[in-house]
């Protein structure tokens, strides 16, 4: 496995965030004190009359912000995942989702990796929750190079959007800086024929690890990064099922109702074929390093490798 | 000081409204009249007086936007947009009925002329807040009213926004608490006391206003205080009783919180309605 650059997608956010201010005056950022942690510090400084901080008060951030964009604006709300998808779901499925206003809730230290702060700030459970309300488009970014991309799309599309950000630093799996992001497409990150692995966020950089290893045993698998968990790709997923035969997801997040959810609904209706999810088993996290978490709950390459031989198996 | 004709005009348009609740409400068979006819002054005010508004236009980008926290009320608010012409008042009677455009809580998407969605309480200051911030930043001098109700206090999400408005010294928004002392459950100052109003807001940075929320005169006066006051939001305590112009109702709010009148019922009740007309 060659040496990747390490970015973590909140920093590409910040980044992100802190241009698209320059050039379009009509975005507003708002924060709920977790500005240096979220990267929206970036931006609060540039563009101090457009940045308001609500404080310790998520639910009426997302209010806030729905009330912004009711009058026309473009808002980009931060805080840590767990809090913008949980603390504020009843604010985000009325007051931002039934009203299909244009608020981008971007937030981070989304999964276990957000690590030594253990479980109450692990949001493991946010895709599942954010992806069961009408009018939500759910992109989780694989790296840093995606995530600009996905913040310049989220711009440009009108509506509500939840972009799911990581803490730690995560490998850049996307060497060409024009890749070009599509809201609703996967992206197929490497060919093959035996299985295909679907995983989104920074599962992707571990999928591609584990058809490397796999490769070495002679086994061909097709990767496909599914960036945007709604609306999903399902053309994508049928075919991949039909051409390979067998599916493996992998997703930092519970085995329930996420990315494994989605992909075991559409391929359930549509293309049944054996199928492993990798994730968390409906279980809570605690703390630890990131790493460390990862391997103690089964987030690896090995782990997904070890999926894919189960699911293959299972074909004849 | 407005004119006698204007006030009179005020309140037989504020019994119209009040008529037209409670035909809906019946036609429904399902609905909230008792804290609708609380608001009726209010939202006569409002409409008929105070909104900068176009109904032949309704998302004219300079209009004072209006929300409605406590989302319950829509047939108030759905009287007042059809009689000032937003759509025809015929349509009143499609209350609650499947395809029609008046849901059971107002619905921004649904209907031109409501600015925000809601029904799950507490939710409604928090995006005046927002639309008052956007004004600012786009130097519109227009204004942002909001709507709650005095159970709907008990909802933390309120006392977020209480915050926000004042630290960001939004005196562009003026809110205005429904204080008809009637939730479901009982009254709010035996289910979870909500007292002293006042103080509490005052407390949180407000500005405070009290008045008698049925009294034309009084509702114009308070919005004036809260547009000559700068540097901090307004919160006008209206006081004002549930069922407000139906006998059996406000002898017995708690029966008449979320219940349709019967077909008798609503006779009654426009027959004291129309009385009561007649008078002023
Ligand atoms: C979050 C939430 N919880 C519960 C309800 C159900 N509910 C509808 S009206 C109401 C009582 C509201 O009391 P108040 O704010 O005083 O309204 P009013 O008496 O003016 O009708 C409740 C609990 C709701 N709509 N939203």
């Amino acid at each position: 496995m060659s040496e990747r650059k390490m970015v973590a997608t909140r920093d590409a956010y910040g980044k992100a965030l802190a241009e698209i201010g320059k050039e379009n005056y009509n975005v507003v950022v708002l924060d709920a004190d977790l500005k240096v942690s979220t990267k929206t510090v970036g931006f609060a400084k540039a563009f101090p009359d457009r940045f308001f901080d609500m404080g310790v008060a998520e639910q009426d951030m997302v209010g806030t912000a729905a009330g912004l964009a009711a009058a026309g604006k473009i808002v980009f709300a931060s805080t840590f995942a767990v809090f913008g998808s949980g603390r504020a779901w009843d604010q985000v499925r009325v007051s931002v989702a039934y009203t299909r206003l244009n608020v981008k809730l971007a937030v981070t230290h989304a999964g276990i990796t957000t690590g030594e702060d253990g479980a109450s700030h692990q949001a493991n459970e946010d895709i599942a929750i954010m992806r069961a309300i009408p009018n939500m488009t759910v992109v989780v970014p694989s790296d840093g190079v995606e995530t600009e991309k996905v913040i310049r799309e989220a711009v440009k599309f009108y509506g509500p959007m939840y972009i799911r950000l990581s803490r730690p630093k995560t490998p850049v799996i996307h060497d060409d800086p024009n890749y070009h992001f599509r809201i609703g497409k996967g992206e197929v990150m490497r060919a093959g024929t035996d299985a295909t692995i679907i995983a989104c966020g920074l599962m992707v950089a571990l999928a591609l690890d584990a058809a490397e290893l796999l490769a070495k045993e002679g086994t061909k698998v097709r990767v496909v990064n599914l960036a945007t968990i709604k609306p999903l790709d399902a053309e994508l997923i049928v075919n991949c099922a039909k051409e390979t035969g067998a599916v493996v997801t992998a997703e930092e997040h519970s085995i329930l109702g996420g990315l494994g959810g989605a992909v075991a609904e559409v391929l359930g209706e549509n293309a049944p074929v054996p199928m492993a999810r990798v994730g968390l088993k409906d279980t809570f996290g605690e703390s630890g390093t990131p790493e460390e978490l990862l391997v103690k709950y089964g987030l690896t390459a090995e782990e997904i490798a070890r999926a894919v031989r189960s699911v293959i198996k299972r074909k004849h | 000081m407005i004119a006698k004709e204007k006030i009179v005009e005020l309140e037989a348009t504020a019994s119209k409204l009040r008529q037209h609740v409670i035909k809906m409400i019946c036609a429904a068979a399902s609905g909230h009249p008792g804290g609708s006819l609380s608001a009726a002054d209010i939202i006569t005010v409002l409409y008929f007086y105070k909104l900068n508004h176009r109904a032949k236009e309704p998302h004219w980008a300079e209009r004072d936007r209006f929300v409605m926290s406590k989302g319950h009320a829509a047939p108030i608010l759905y009287a007042a947009l059809a009689e000032a012409g937003y759509f025809p008042v015929d349509y009143l009677h499609t209350l609650r009925r499947i395809g029609s455009s008046l849901q059971g809580h107002v619905d921004m998407l649904s209907l031109p002329g409501i600015e925000m969605s809601t029904g799950s309480l507490g939710q409604g200051l928090s995006a005046a807040n927002g639309m008052a911030l956007a004004n600012r930043l786009d130097k519109r001098a227009s204004r942002v009213y909001c709507l709650l109700g005095d159970g709907e206090c008990q909802e933390g999400q309120v006392w977020e926004a209480a915050m926000t408005a004042a630290h960001y010294k939004l005196d562009n928004l003026t809110a205005i608490i429904d204080h008809n002392k009637f939730q479901i459950d009982g009254p709010v100052a035996e289910i979870k006391n909500v007292a002293p109003l006042p103080e509490k807001w005052q407390a949180f940075g407000w500005h405070v206003v009290r008045c008698d929320g049925h009294k034309m005169e009084a509702i114009i006066d308070a919005l004036e205080q809260a547009e000559k006051t700068k540097g901090k939001p307004t919160m006008i305590i209206a006081d004002t009783i549930k069922g407000k112009g139906v006998s059996y109702m406000e002898a017995s709010p708690l029966d008449f919180h979320g219940k349709a009148p019967t077909v008798e019922e609503r006779d009654k009740a426009l027959e004291e309605l129309c009385r009561r007309e007649k008078k002023t």
